[in-house]
């Protein structure tokens, strides 16, 4: 006697379900589509959300694919705005080009290693492993222990490029995934030598983790030094549109770069631009 | 009718549960798909080594990792869970047994992340002391060890309590000691419970992710010892997945196929195993 009940209930259920699936589903009024780099999607799609909640009826969709996926779909129009994480070329004129932070790779080593800077071809050198012990670079007489990013991640493209070294040419004793990984590997060993965004570095060496930031060829690596464009190991993160941007796209751009995404910039260890 | 609907209800449950199942395996074979049409599949054995964005796929040295951590996790923890187990029941002073039990609850309660974390903060800088650089497979094997062992205790517990009392009873009215019990009677007539835990535990062991990332190096070789570090099948998924396009995003689904088949070969194994058991 109780059942009929009960299938009213689940009945109840399944239609709940149904329409929780249908919700979604209703067309926003406004839309925006961004494609491109896979290290601004991450950041851009916190902008995006903080949009829509500030913009009713407005839907932003944040694609990746690559600096130069961003590039072809911004020229054919088909999206709204492109991300490329790198300085624009020269024959790259066309497109309108704004820089919403910067990013900066900085090597790091344990606090207690004694070595302050290195240059450019030591790094290389204990990179490809023809350096294996820390007193060639004027260090203690200790094993170097490499560690090197996963493949695909902006930071490690950023370090190859600059670098001008293939990642088959690595001899990595470590690898890791994010930022965070990496400083805890290098705080964990006094003989560790890494690389990760300066700014994720900064915040950690401030709650005193124990590793620090050494200067590269002599250039001291801080946040103040990437915002000044000293810093070698460093590029801009823009976003990019085919023409003068219009509309909503012009809104999303100067939002973008507004004081009010700071916190969202810093929360990813970027460095924003605008100093005000 | 209330039996019909319970039926339907179950029914319905099953046939979702499967359904998801052969779903997850259909869109890893249709996300795989266009690599593999690409890439022959012997190059995922044959090819120099593991960089993706320089077009070399080889995919066995995460398969030996992942089989070598996980082994190496099981021959420790096997022996180590059922000697739990049997303490708890056998040996153990009542209250000890109750707290021992206890902790070994929390234990299989701690997430992996927090294994990982400890292992990285703590292990790895003993071991990296020990012989450099620390982050290792002998790491992963501990790490793993403590993530199974309560998997296995719990089961052969509850196996070794589901033997009915007659059993033990009529053991010791034979006149055998506590181990003659234990080892005559007690253990074969739980041996398909442990087997089943032991196959689980082995299932965790070599999906396993977050911890074994965070502590075994990742770096993509065959290990000759066991400081070197290694790299297994899904902490490959996780590290490079978040970033990875195209053809990189394909070989990234064949690396869950092949952690998938070996799944699955696993339990084919315990269903053979214990099909034996009963014949």
């Amino acid at each position: 006697m109780f059942s009929s009940k009960r299938s009213a209930f689940w009945i109840a259920i399944l239609v709940l379900i149904g329409f929780a699936c249908l919700v979604p589903g209703v067309a926003a009024a406004q839309k925006l589509v961004l494609t491109g780099s896979s290290t601004i999607a991450p950041l851009v799609g916190e902008f995006a959300r903080r949009f829509e909640s500030l913009n009713q009826g407005v839907r932003v969709d944040v694609q990746t694919g690559g600096s130069s996926r961003g590039m072809n779909d911004t020229r054919n129009k088909i999206a709204n705005i492109g991300m490329v994480s790198r300085a624009m070329k020269a024959n790259e004129s066309d497109l309108h080009a704004f820089t919403i932070a910067l990013d900066g790779v900085g090597i790091i080593l344990h606090i207690n290693n004694p070595v302050t800077s290195l240059s450019k071809q030591q790094v290389i050198d204990i990179y490809s492993g023809k350096i294996t012990n820390w007193q060639a670079v004027g260090g203690k007489n200790a094993r170097i222990t490499v560690v090197n990013k996963a493949e695909g991640r902006s930071t490690l493209e950023l370090f190859l490029a600059y670098f001008g070294m293939k990642n088959s040419a690595i001899k990595p004793h470590i690898i890791i995934g994010d930022n965070q990984q990496g400083i805890k590997t290098i705080a964990g060993n006094v003989n560790a030598i890494g690389y990760v965004s300066i700014g994720a570095a900064e915040h950690a060496a401030g709650y005193r983790v124990p590793i620090k930031l050494i200067a590269l060829d002599g250039h001291e690596a801080s946040v103040a030094n990437v915002r000044n464009g000293s810093f070698p190991l460093s590029r801009p993160l823009n976003l990019i549109t085919a023409s003068i941007p219009q509309g909503l796209t012009k809104d999303f751009i100067t939002f973008s770069r507004s004081q009010q995404v700071h916190d969202l910039i810093e929360a990813q260890y970027f460095v924003p631009v605008s100093d005000d | 009718m209330t039996d019909r609907l319970l039926r339907w209800v179950l029914r319905i449950g099953a046939i979702t549960s499967a359904l998801i199942m052969l779903l997850i395996l259909f869109f890893l074979l249709l996300e795989s798909w266009p690599a593999l049409q690409q890439i022959t599949l012997t190059r995922f054995f044959t090819d120099p080594s593991w960089h993706p964005l320089e077009a070399a796929y080889n995919l066995l040295p995460m398969l030996s990792g992942t089989l070598y951590a996980s082994i190496g996790a099981l021959l420790l923890a096997i022996p180590l869970g059922i000697a739990s187990a049997l303490f708890i029941v056998y040996y153990a002073p009542p209250h000890l047994a109750l707290l021992y039990q206890r902790l070994i609850e929390l234990l299989a309660g701690i997430p992996s992340v927090v294994f990982g974390f400890w292992g990285l903060i703590t292990l790895v800088p003993l071991i990296n002391q020990l012989h450099p650089p620390g982050a290792s497979l002998l790491a992963g094997i501990l790490i793993l060890t403590l993530m199974i062992l309560p998997t296995i205790t719990l089961t052969a517990h509850a196996a070794l309590l589901a033997v009915p009392d007659e059993f033990q009873r009529g053991a010791v009215a034979l006149g055998l000691s506590r181990w003659g019990v234990i080892r005559g009677v007690m253990l074969p007539a739980a041996r398909t419970g442990i087997v089943a835990g032991i196959i689980l535990a082995a299932g965790r062991a070599i999906g396993e992710t977050m911890a074994v990332l965070m502590v075994t190096g990742n770096v993509v070789q065959h290990a000759t010892s066991l400081y070197d570090p290694i790299r297994t099948l899904a902490a490959n998924i996780a590290l490079e997945m978040a970033y990875a396009m195209g053809d990189h995003r394909g070989v990234l689904f064949v690396s869950g196929l092949l952690l998938m088949l070996l799944v699955m070969l696993l339990s084919g194994m315990a269903a053979t195993l214990s099909n034996k058991h009963h014949a």
